[in-house]
């Protein structure tokens, strides 16, 4: 007895870091929200619904996935908040929406639960998702329509990098930077999104590597290509789902590597992957599918780059060499 | 080589689930991802198979005794060969639209694993009834395995069940289901649309994933192991397995001691 107070001897751990899953998770929702409303202002009010539906259906799919699989109830932690926000940012506004409630519950059940649960899938469900909607549902997701028009029905064409090749008429890179042309919901306001991201890497949630790595290998690339051509980078970096994967989708915590090599590596091929699939392939958008290949390649990496442990002597390739020369 | 007493009906019931060919052995994925986009397509494919299975069971265990084993294995090749060139050529004669439905996928029975397979673990040293009911047992397995993913891919990814039903019996006259056709679920122009993705290669890993997580599930109830391959032991075929009663281990099973 101190002071009239008991002592409690327990185990370590005895103090606890106020980093949760959950706050991590409430912070990536808080730093999705300025490209929300963004997409609620140039789109309509449907960005809200459809938004609506695919988090209702991912924290259904959640619950009823737990439950079903007898496994403890995980819908707490917020993630599959999250990834109902991400699959919804990544459909147009005109889509139906069951189309949106298939893919927050391919991206929840069959990527995510399927897997084991938060933490241990293979892929980000959201890009899976994107995908998997893309494949099958290929008119209907890429229905865009004119911002400002607040029409539900399509009624201009195509996204800007669609645009990029034919004669017509581009828009600036004004209204690139502030969303003011056709796209995905969550895509099209690079502000919104930028915000976002300065917001998680103050909070420190994600590192700066990955989509530093990421937006400059293809800004270098773009500069290769465009000769030099500076109106060109910018209209690439600006347009399509760059933005958007970079920051909140190459960065997932469970699909991207450990350690600082490995995120290079990876950034770099996402951008590598991104470009040549912008302009060799024959669709116009290529970051999906560039971050789900290193998504897979990420155990690769961590064991290539796995970090030497302090006090070991180097690696044999002195001696190897040595032994060459004998 | 000893003859072992087997119960014809356990023979006959363990291709269906315990050791499903597809499912449980893993065994001739190939056609089986190729071909499940439609349910009438994996039903002509697996019977096709399931013909070869039981004729080519049946001619090796008649041969067990004749066949050196050093060369068994081109024996066995050049058996099944004939009776894919047997039925090919029928199904080509009677159910034209089947053959140009499977493509190559019919001739490449020959190195389907499954026949090989089971010549090799089972008609090869059991007797000729026994062969020919494992033979039979498998060939259904098979189909049942193809025709379950089929279905979940066809109506997923196609939005119809046993379209072109009409081009596999056509054998038997041009109308012989009063010109049924299959069903029509999702129809043209209606607000659903089905999800392509499913007749795609992806759709197919995915459907055969959960398959096979079904499969081991119904297995594990009762009391088999879970098809992983954890060594010799975890194996379902291990009880026939010729290399184990040699004393040897397979590739696999030196793998993952290793590991």
């Amino acid at each position: 007895m101190v002071n009239g107070k008991m002592l409690y001897v327990s185990a370590s751990p005895h103090l606890r870091s106020t980093v949760t899953t959950r706050r991590i998770m409430l912070d990536v929702i808080l730093a999705l929200m300025p490209a929300l409303i963004a997409s609620a202002v140039l789109f309509g009010p449907r960005t809200l619904l459809v938004t609506a539906v695919s988090v209702s259906t991912a924290i259904l799919s959640e619950y009823a996935a737990r439950k079903l699989m007898k496994r403890s109830a995980t819908i707490g932690d917020l993630s599959a908040i999250v990834t109902g926000l991400l699959v919804a940012f990544n459909l147009p506004a005109t889509i139906p929406l069951w189309i949106a409630a298939v893919g927050s519950f391919f991206a929840i059940v069959v990527v995510k639960q399927f897997f084991g649960g938060i933490g241990q899938n293979f892929a980000n469900p959201a890009i899976v998702a994107r995908i998997v909607l893309l494949l099958s549902f290929g008119a209907q997701m890429t229905n865009w329509v004119a911002p400002f028009t607040w029409k539900t029905t399509p009624v201009t064409g195509a996204t800007p990098l669609a645009l990029l090749g034919t004669d017509e008429q581009l828009p600036s890179l004004l209204q690139l930077f502030l969303g003011e042309h056709g796209g995905c919901l969550g895509e099209t306001c690079a502000a919104a999104l930028l915000l976002g991201g300065l917001y998680l890497l103050l909070r420190r949630v994600i590192s700066p590597i990955i989509p530093v790595s990421y937006i400059g290998t293809v800004a270098v690339l773009m500069l290769l290509k465009g000769h030099g051509d500076l109106h060109f980078v910018a209209y690439e970096l600006l347009s399509g789902g760059l933005l958007l994967g970079a920051i909140f989708m190459a960065t997932d915590y469970s699909t991207s590597p450990l350690n600082s090599k490995a995120r290079l590596i990876f950034g770099i091929g996402c951008g590598l992957l991104t470009c040549v699939m912008r302009l060799f392939a024959s669709m116009a958008e290529g970051v999906s599918f560039a971050i789900l290949i290193m998504n897979l390649l990420v155990p690769f990496l961590e064991r290539l780059t796995a970090p030497k442990p302090f006090g070991t002597p180097k690696k044999e390739k002195k001696e190897k060499k040595e032994a060459a020369k004998a | 080589m000893a003859e072992k007493k087997v119960s014809l009906g356990k023979e006959f019931t363990k291709g269906l689930i315990k050791e499903n060919p597809v499912l449980r052995l893993v065994l001739g994925t190939c056609p089986t991802l190729a071909v499940s986009t439609s349910v009438v397509n994996a039903l002509g494919m697996g019977v096709s198979a399931m013909i070869v299975l039981i004729c080519s069971n049946i001619v090796i265990s008649l041969l067990r005794k004749v066949i050196p084993s050093k060369v068994r294995i081109p024996v066995y090749i050049v058996v099944i060969a004939s009776f894919v060139t047997i039925v090919q050529m029928l199904v080509k004669a009677f159910v034209p639209a089947l053959d140009a439905a499977l493509g190559v996928y019919l001739p490449l029975i020959v190195v389907n694993c499954i026949i090989l397979g089971r010549a090799e673990a089972f008609a090869g040293k059991h007797s000729v009834i026994a062969s020919a009911v494992d033979g039979v047992g498998m060939g259904v397995g098979f189909t049942l395995a193809l025709c379950c993913m089929a279905a979940i891919r066809e109506v997923i990814g196609a939005g119809t069940f046993l379209a072109g039903a009409q081009d596999l019996l056509v054998l038997f006259g041009d109308n012989v289901l009063n010109g049924f056709n299959g069903f029509t679920l999702i129809k043209e122009g209606s607000a659903l649309s089905p999800m392509t993705v499913f007749i795609l290669a992806p759709g197919g890993f995915f459907t055969f994933g959960l398959l096979m997580a079904c499969a081991n599930r119904i297995a594990e109830r009762s009391g088999k192991p879970k098809a992983e391959l954890k060594g010799c032991e975890a194996c379902p075929m291990a009880g026939s397995c010729s290399i184990r009663a040699d004393g040897g281990a397979c590739e696999d099973g030196k793998e993952e001691a290793s590991a």
